[in-house]
């Protein structure tokens, strides 16, 4: 197997890795908020480290191209997209978990609209 | 030249080069399509790319490259502690929104430290409020809830680079 086949094997298993860490913590960690840190922090890492993967093995071609612009994609859109959940989930008052400390959104939004 | 003009040519010529790079036939009818293609793209989106006239300055460039390195250094440890904190059998969270103040006022640059902020370790942003330059962020594990901790622990690491490239 030529050396950058390997490479890109180990880029590849590197971001499943992270996904399976993302994935997990959406199912364990509390609340809709919690929740979307891991999934953004994880499936955006460990999706463009898959895909840097099947750049490297792939070399320069169309394959490959595509799989780049793809990952830089993925890494502009998922946190604006993560950004607009959480607004969002803020504004519908969707409440935090117990653990919660501190909440200044919600302190600064009362004031403004009382 | 007006400047929408010059970012209509800079949006074509960047769409045509995408294209090459996406098809890599270099045949006449492949050429033709992309390059109807840019032109259509150029003239429905081009005038968004570039908004101000600014100089070209050679520290950009480096500043830009110190700050994707810089980016993807702090992603692998917020992936690292996420790992962490998801392993952990007791699930060690302490979260909680806090707000940070900032210096910047360009939209583009506030856009991407929103973004720079949300792939860092254990914060997403929630809102901005641009009159004031304050950002709500989501802090999985608080360390400081005074918005002058904060700032400093969230917000200056990248704030820095940020002015340096676009303000």
């Amino acid at each position: 197997m030529p050396n950058n086949q390997i490479v890109g094997y180990i880029f590849i298993c590197l971001g499943i890795l992270f996904d399976f860490f993302g994935v997990l913590g959406l199912v364990r960690l509390p609340d809709v908020y919690n929740r979307l840190q891991a999934a953004t922090k994880c499936v955006t890492f460990g999706s463009a480290g898959i895909l840097i993967g099947v750049f490297i093995y792939s070399g320069f071609t169309p394959t490959g191209f595509k799989s780049i612009l793809c990952a830089i994609f993925v890494l502009l859109t998922s946190p604006v997209s993560a950004h607009a959940i959480a607004r969002a989930a803020h504004r519908a008052r969707i409440k935090l978990a117990d653990e919660t400390i501190i909440d200044k959104y919600e302190e600064d939004k009362e004031l403004k609209e009382g | 030249m007006k400047l929408k003009t010059k970012s209509r040519i800079a949006v074509f010529f960047l769409a045509y080069i995408t294209w090459i790079l996406i098809t890599v036939k270099f045949t006449i009818p492949s050429l033709l399509v992309g390059l109807v293609f840019s032109i259509v793209t150029a003239i429905v989106a081009g005038e968004i790319l570039i908004i101000t006239e600014r100089k070209f300055h050679l520290n950009r460039i480096i500043y830009t490259i110190a700050y994707i390195l810089k980016l993807f250094w702090e992603m692998l440890k917020a992936n690292l502690h996420v790992a962490y904190i998801v392993i952990h059998p007791k699930l060690p969270v302490k979260p909680g929104i806090v707000k940070i103040k900032t210096k910047l006022k360009r939209d583009s640059a506030l856009t991407m430290l929103a973004n720079s902020i949300t792939l860092t370790p254990g914060t997403l942003t929630v809102d901005i409020d641009k009159e004031n330059q304050i950002l709500y962020i989501h802090w999985i594990d608080i360390v400081a809830t005074d918005i002058k901790t904060a700032t400093e622990l969230i917000g200056n690491k990248f704030e820095k680079l940020l002015e340096e490239i676009f303000e």
